[in-house]
């Protein structure tokens, strides 16, 4: 999808905080991510004419970066660590838990991630990058059906609030 | 005595811990105090106060601060800040913390250390999992500006500053400073060969300062208490305080600010409550997972970087202590850990690439009972590769220090529990049942 007229202005406001126009990169895969729910090829087209890259270095970029979905992920994006401390803790039982329960689920997104240094509350995991933990398999179902039933407002898949003036890289100044 | 903490960097986030990120609060609490007073003083005065503070990185490197700027050349402009956000050693939470609850210390820390290197421009990459982080940065930047903490002609001075938060994408090795730089300039975070070094030729092939979070956080108190009295608290060339994250089997994992000098066991024990469940402690990480491991047996040394590095054979890295009891099964975890090197190597060189999953999938096989005789000499030759000499400090053929981390679990494995992996490969001749899912 284009960018809507808001975001293009957003876009362009970001591009002129940066020395070289090839930084803003990351930040406007991530707001075409804040508007679409995922980066599709059509975004990644239309960031490469805003920067002046071909769209094969848009893409080369963008598919290194874990948090880029590139392909429809739903509504939420359930990460949850397993590294160590939460390996310990339970991360794996909880990983497999979820992953059973939301496997037919559309609207949710079950991935295994390394660690998202909150490790005092492990076993942890986001949803859309919202932090959540120490859970069980119950209590960390019981937020994501929260969420699912509207009674939690999630962030956009790429972690910006849903009300947010600007991308944060176009805040200041 | 019970051990204490020595609360510098994290007072305000302690003291006013209801509002410690807000603008009011901040200020009401002392922020850019600081900042005025360096306003006042020659930038070269800065820059040999916090030499004289022997501060040094807190990012994992533990490279002196103050030393780092000096290596700018002289006359060459413009020239970069960058500010390490990217959090991502494993079970290292300190960061994190700093951002999400002292947004305000930082940005006094970044004009500070900008003024001091007569930087106009300096760049924030924040880890992109910190959503939270990342609103009340960006918040905690709009009121800076506003009262001209940040801007032009910062509190009636002639210094300049712009500063741009940018946030990452879910990538280890952007934490790399050459590899955030390659991520700030909108590619792949795959680090760059060095030299050049960053001071010298960096973002966008200007000189370049790339600082970790907590380093530049510190760096007001620096300004306040002066370079003299700072040195004073810590040990050795360890000085001041540092943030341990203490995470695992103990009764209260968290974010514990001490005096460096102190003892793992004051620590582990005393602060982070002990043993959770009365198990007994099979080993520990002392410094993220690119650290060697330790055993109890060195429980009484002293958080010193030079001890851990010199005596010891590991690293103090990022401050991340890692502790497990005695029902742990240390193949299970130095196959995580050598599953995150894995997924996290960018690929650029052969051995790190090739390495990292050889050795995951070697550790696998040992974990899940179908070890063969030979595993352990296979895994030490495939790290010889990686690290040639397989001793601490890591020698590295590879362009980052990546490439040699993937070695600390194995070598932390067969240093301590190498009796206890032969038996179970000996014992691995009988059909076993798998006791780990294939993920």
């Amino acid at each position: 999808m284009p960018y809507t007229e808001a975001n293009l202005v957003k876009a362009r406001a970001t591009i002129a905080r940066y020395p070289f126009a090839k930084s803003a990169v990351l930040p406007l895969l991530h707001l075409a991510q804040d508007q679409d729910g995922w980066v599709t090829p059509e975004a990644m087209k239309e960031i490469a004419g805003l920067l002046d890259l071909a769209p094969a270095q848009v893409l080369g970029t963008c598919s290194f970066y874990t948090m880029f979905k590139r392909a429809p992920v739903g509504k939420l994006v359930v990460s949850v660590c397993t590294n160590v401390t939460c390996l310990v803790m339970g991360g794996p039982e909880l990983l497999d838990s979820l992953r059973l329960r939301y496997g037919s689920d559309d609207d949710v997104f079950v991935e295994e991630v390394e660690c998202i240094a909150a490790c005092d509350c492990a076993p942890v995991l986001q949803v859309n990058y919202e932090f959540h933990g120490p859970l069980t398999p119950q209590s960390a179902s019981e937020i994501i059906d929260e969420y699912k039933r509207g009674e939690r407002t999630p962030r956009t898949i790429s972690g910006s609030p849903t009300n947010a003036p600007l991308a944060p890289s176009a805040v200041v100044g | 005595m019970a051990p204490v903490e020595t609360l510098l960097v994290t007072k305000r986030l302690r003291e006013v811990s209801d509002s410690s990120w807000t603008i009011d609060a901040a200020v009401g609490s002392g922020a850019y105090e600081s900042l005025r007073k360096a306003l006042a003083m020659e930038p070269e005065a800065i820059i040999e106060e916090v030499k004289t503070s022997g501060l040094r990185g807190r990012g994992g490197a533990g490279f002196g601060a103050g030393q780092k700027w000096s290596f700018l050349p002289k006359g060459a402009f413009p020239r970069y800040l960058c500010v390490n956000g990217d959090e991502g050693e494993p079970s290292t939470f300190k960061d994190h913390m700093l951002v999400e609850r002292d947004p305000h210390q930082l940005i006094e820390g970044i004009v500070i250390t900008a003024f001091a290197i007569r930087c106009n421009t300096a760049f924030i990459y924040l880890r992109g999992e910190f959503a939270l982080g990342a609103d009340r940065l960006a918040q905690a930047l709009r009121d800076a500006y506003a009262r001209n903490f940040v801007g032009a002609k910062i509190l009636g001075s002639d210094f300049d500053l712009e500063i741009i938060l940018h946030r990452g994408a879910g990538c280890y090795i952007a934490g790399d400073e050459t590899g955030l730089m390659e991520s700030l300039e909108g590619e792949r975070a795959m680090p760059r060969i060095k030299p050049p070094f960053p001071a010298v030729q960096g973002l966008y092939a200007a000189p370049t300062i790339v600082n970790n979070v907590e380093t530049l956080s510190t760096v007001p108190h620096i300004i306040r208490m002066g370079g003299e009295e700072y040195a004073k608290l810590g040990v050795g060339r360890s000085t001041g305080t540092r943030i341990f994250s203490v995470s695992g089997h103990v009764v209260r994992p968290g974010n514990y600010e001490v005096e460096l000098g102190m003892s793992f066991r004051d620590l582990i024990e005393g602060l982070a409550g002990g043993m959770r469940d009365g198990k007994e402690m099979k080993f520990f990480i002392p410094g993220g997972a690119s650290s060697p491991w330790l055993v109890p047996e060195h429980l009484d040394a002293p958080l010193d970087m030079d001890h851990v590095q010199g005596e010891l054979k590991s690293m103090l890295g990022s401050g991340a202590v890692m502790v497990f009891n005695e029902d742990t099964d240390p193949v299970q975890i130095a196959w995580r850990l050598s599953k995150f090197f894995a997924h996290e190597s960018c690929g650029k060189c052969t051995p790190c690439r090739e390495g990292s999953s050889w050795i995951e999938k070697v550790l696998y096989r040992i974990a899940n009972g179908l070890g063969r005789p030979a595993d352990l000499d296979l895994l030490l030759d495939f790290g010889n590769n990686i690290v040639p000499g397989l001793n601490a400090p890591f020698a590295q053929t590879t362009i980052c220090a990546l490439g040699p981390s993937i070695m600390s679990p194995v070598v932390g494995l067969t240093r301590w529990f190498r009796d206890e992996v032969e038996q179970r490969i000996g014992a691995s001749g009988e059909p076993v049942e798998l006791k780990m899912r294939v993920l």
